[in-house]
């Protein structure tokens, strides 16, 4: 049954590679538009653009997100900014080398067509922003203010105060409202897709449950565009939104799409730490934080409870400036990640202990105040430490701030084609949602960037594209397969409502998170591994019978909702352990204590792991199979990277 | 080494939107003061499930203060006591041991209750569909640097997008009125000169909308910004007013010289 890997990436060369592949392209014609229905999931930059990009084109689009309102995908919380090679700086930026930076950032396990095709279109992204009034920063004289961000070399980060992931969103919302209101598009809020209908092999729709009366309906379509975000909740802490889930990517790779890398999970390393076993989310901090603060730790583990306000010089361990004395506290986030948790695992971690472990490490702003001035400093990160003084009640000009690493982005996710299709024909995938363009370690604002190009600029072609070239037979309710998938998935609703039993899903998911942040999270090795895919599928055992849900289907019920998606990441959770001992090399995120330079970081093997890795179901969620997908570089040469 | 409290809640449970609904009353125990005000409701909706009954529903998404999503009254005061905070960054550490707490949803006839602490807001999104946008369709745009936009204008149009959509305002004005949200979308959209074309039919739109969900009526009681998470000023329904009128007299001037309406 496996199906032949087949990126559908130009060849030739890469400046006009989308050029030419989108000339190529068949086109349908805006009178037969409105004839063609197209279910998009997922409201975000990527859904929110590509339902109003398509609706303006004259398709007849259907609009699903789980929240009450398409205006609060999580997209909605980015703070830092977005990637553009507009060189308005005149510093040498362009399209080539944010096609470079990104390549190599990614560690180089990316498709170079995709990441060139991403570097165009960000020029037009700020276009679209601009145009739509979307409130980016700017300089006196009236034009567009840019930083640098994420250790690049140039400026090349647009942003609106610390709110550019909201104002992008915001801009994609209403562009969608418009289109609501010209009637091109449908919008349906509050409803969960809970299954992908596939007829004869293609992706014909979807089978939602509305989260407000329960009830199960199937929606049918030309094409499904799969829009849903990333599965950074399966570490159950991350700086993710409480909703955001893998529902809708697993149940269509249950259905035949193949699932690319899910082991390159991204870590930051400034959020503020857990507070106590109730914690239900991480706050992300940015990054920009780490120019002014001092990491440090006590050397000994007996300070670690003391005022470190006593803690004398020559008892701290500023561990990165030590380690790194050329980059010091702004060496990369995965490299700042595994020492903040190295120094805790020795017992040197600070603040409250959760789980009978300390997890925090100080970040000092008591030097650069002293140098600039309380004032600089609280203009520089007011909001900040503000923010971390409201949610830790301590104020970081007085008592140094503490940080820890969380899980933040998932450079896996559905596998697709140069045209964002995953091995189903007709269903797309975009945004962080698929795989395609970060490679094993995402750079700083390049996710807005993705979402954007993918929702404005990619889906519109692509999926004129397929329309005008498939050929499909009319599907109704009454088809036998639209009726299963009814059906399995009221039958699925009853199970976890039947169970019974005495653990609630949020004690299940607590405890997969557990273990997959320990042995998957940012340091790996092959024991670990083994351990977590031993434990896993005998807590997904568990699970499904020992959960215990009260009240019915048929009403609004929080934690029947929560069930449904945790049953999905115990099954995702085992394929991402799966995947990061399979892939028996480090790369960018991916980390395997076996595979480590000299120096302490990660080591490439390029001769035996430098593919995708796709794997399909095959209908024991323990037995997938692994296809790759090679990887060719012919602009960028891969080197190993070093930051001493 | 923190403090933990014990607190008596009151809380509005209703099972759906023609439930009449009521309030009940539950212990919170051993809450930390490091909890948020959602965290503490969790371990609440955790001891109901270990005890078989069925959880408080209310909505949180985000947990960081920008979805919107999350809002609730408290003590009689939306988004409860501290200002400029939405209920999901709102800690324990603002309440005392033996506190009485009292809980309920949004109240407005135009955001139906849905079950227990959830309501319906879908009227936002209807005034926003109804012109809150600026009508720029994909890769129909020049390019961005073409159209310098003044630093004061820019940051003024940052101020009113701030807003997150929450509802708060509504549920702290006496008429449950919306100017607040409605104010800040036109002010965002008309501080900008790409808003400027559609920037009249645009108010009238929204405003018509408004009217046409039920929402009451802005008496000035600027209730709405002290419990705006945002702090989004009145001063944009201020400026939605001047707006108001000066539509009236475009649209007037557009008739006469198109010949008049009849
Ligand atoms: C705190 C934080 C800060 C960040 N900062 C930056 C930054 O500064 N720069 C940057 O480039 N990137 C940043 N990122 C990453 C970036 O924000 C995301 O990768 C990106 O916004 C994802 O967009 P998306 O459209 O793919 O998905 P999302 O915005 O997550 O949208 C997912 C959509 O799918 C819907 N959905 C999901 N599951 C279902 C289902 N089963 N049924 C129905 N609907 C469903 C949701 O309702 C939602 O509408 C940040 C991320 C976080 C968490
Ligand atoms: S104006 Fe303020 S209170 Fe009203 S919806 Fe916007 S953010 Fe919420
Ligand atoms: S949950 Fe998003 S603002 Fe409170």
């Amino acid at each position: 049954m496996a199906i032949q890997l087949e990126s559908k990436a130009p060849s030739g060369p890469i400046e006009t590679r989308w050029d030419r592949h989108r000339f190529g392209m068949k086109l349908v014609n805006p009178a037969n538009r409105r004839k063609y229905k197209i279910i998009v999931v997922g409201t975000g930059l990527a859904g929110g653009a590509g339902a109003a990009s398509l609706g303006e084109m004259g398709y007849n689009v259907l609009s699903f997100c789980y929240q009450d309102s398409p205006r609060r995908a999580h997209s909605i919380a980015a703070q830092g900014g977005i990637n553009a090679a507009k060189n308005y700086k005149n510093d040498g930026d362009s399209i080539h080398r944010l096609f470079y930076d990104t390549v190599k950032g990614g560690d180089f396990r990316a498709r170079e067509s995709n990441v060139h095709r991403l570097a165009e279109l960000s020029v037009n992204i700020i276009d679209q922003c601009v145009a739509q009034g979307v409130p980016f920063a700017r300089e006196y004289g009236g034009l567009l203010d840019n930083r640098s961000f994420g250790g690049a070399q140039v400026s090349r980060t647009f942003y609106a105060r610390g709110q550019t992931g909201q104002q992008l969103l915001l801009g994609a919302y209403q562009a969608l409202a418009r289109q609501i209101e010209a009637g091109t598009v449908k919008s349906f809020p509050r409803t969960e897709m809970m299954d992908l209908i596939v007829v004869d092999g293609v992706a014909r729709g979807v089978v939602t449950r509305d989260m407000v009366s329960g009830k199960i309906e199937a929606h049918l379509a030309d094409a499904v565009v799969l829009a849903t975000g990333g599965y950074g909740n399966v570490f159950f802490l991350s700086t993710n939104a409480i909703g955001c889930n893998a529902t809708a990517v697993w149940r269509a790779h249950r259905k035949g799409a193949y699932f690319a890398n899910p082991c390159f999970t991204q870590i930051h390393p400034t959020c503020i730490p857990a507070a106590g076993d109730y914690q239900s989310k991480l706050t992300l901090m940015s990054e920009s934080l780490r120019n002014d603060g001092r990491v440090w730790v006590p050397k000994s583990a007996g300070d670690c409870t003391r005022d470190p306000a006593e803690i004398a010089e020559k008892d701290r361990d500023y561990y990165l400036e030590r380690l790194y004395p050329s980059f010091g506290n702004l060496v990369p986030r995965d490299i700042a990640s595994r020492r903040a948790k190295m120094v805790c695992d020795e017992g040197r971690g600070v603040g409250p202990e959760v789980d009978g472990v300390r997890r925090g490490v100080y970040l000092d702003f008591r030097d650069s105040i002293k140098r600039l001035g309380e004032a600089k400093i609280r203009e520089r990160y007011g909001n900040l430490f503000d923010m971390y003084e409201r949610i830790t009640g301590e104020n970081p000009y007085k008592v140094p701030m503490r940080i820890y690493p969380a899980t933040h982005y998932t450079m896996g996710g559905l596998w697709v084609d140069y045209n964002l299709m995953t091995t189903i024909p007709g269903c797309f995938a975009a945004g962080e949602a698929n795989f395609s363009d970060h490679g094993a370690n995402r750079l700083g604002a390049s996710a807005l960037m993705q979402g954007l190009a993918d929702g404005y600029f990619v889906l519109p072609y692509v999926l004129g594209n397929y329309l005008a070239s498939a050929k499909l037979d009319k599907v109704d309710e009454g088809h036998i397969e639209v009726k299963k998938a009814v059906a399995d998935v009221e039958e699925r609703i009853e199970k976890l409502l039947g169970i019974g039993g005495d653990r609630s899903p949020d004690s299940f998911h607590r405890e997969l998170g557990n273990i997959i942040w320990n042995n998957c999270g940012m340091a790996r090795n092959a024991k670990g591994l083994e351990g977590a895919l031993e434990r896993i599928p005998a807590l997904r055992e568990e699970f499904w019978q020992n959960l215990k849900v009260t009240g019915t289907g048929e009403s609004l019920n929080q934690t029947l909702e929560k069930a449904g998606r945790l049953a999905d990441f115990m099954e995702l959770g085992e394929l991402l352990c799966r995947d990061a001992l399979a892939r028996d090399e480090s790369c960018g995120c991916h980390y395997r204590e076996e595979h480590v330079t000299e120096e302490g970081e990660a080591a490439r093997n390029d001769a035996d792991y430098q593919y995708v890795a796709a794997w399909e179901y095959t209908g024991d969620v323990s037995k997938p199979a692994l296809h790759k997908e090679a990887l060719e570089f012919e602009y960028v040469k891969p080197v190993q990277r070093s930051y001493k | 080494m923190s403090k933990t409290m014990n607190l008596t809640l009151h809380v509005w449970r209703q099972k759906g939107g023609t439930d009449v609904g009521g309030f009940e009353t539950y212990k919170a125990q051993d809450i930390s003061e490091h909890m948020s005000f959602l965290e503490m409701l969790d371990v609440v909706n955790e001891r109901l499930l270990a005890d078989g009954k069925e959880p408080i529903a209310f909505d949180s998404d985000c947990r960081e203060g920008i979805c919107g999503m999350c809002g609730m009254v408290i003590n009689g005061v939306p988004h409860g006591p501290n200002a400029a905070t939405t209920t999901c960054q709102l800690h324990m550490r603002h309440f005392n041991d033996g506190d009485e707490v009292t809980i309920e949803p949004w109240r407005a006839s135009a955001f139906p209750v849905l079950r227990d602490l959830v309501v319906d807001r879908g009227a936002f999104d209807r005034i926003i569909q109804a012109g809150g946008y600026i009508s720029a369709s994909s890769g129909s745009a020049p390019e961005a640097n073409g159209l310098p936009v003044p630093k004061a204008d820019a940051d003024r149009a940052m101020d009113a997008a701030a807003c997150i959509g929450c509802g708060a305002c509504v549920a702290a004005c006496p008429n449950a009125s919306a100017m607040l949200f409605v104010a800040a979308k036109a002010a965002h959209l008309g501080a900008l000169p790409q808003g400027q074309p559609e920037r009249w039919e645009r108010v009238k739109k929204m405003v018509a909308q408004m009217d046409a969900e039920g929402f009451g009526h802005c008496s000035n009681h600027y209730e709405c910004m002290a419990a705006c998470p945002k702090e989004i000023s009145v001063d944009f329904i201020a400026q939605l007013n001047r707006d108001l009128v000066r539509a009236t007299v475009v649209e007037r001037e557009h008739e006469e010289k198109s010949g008049g309406a009849g």
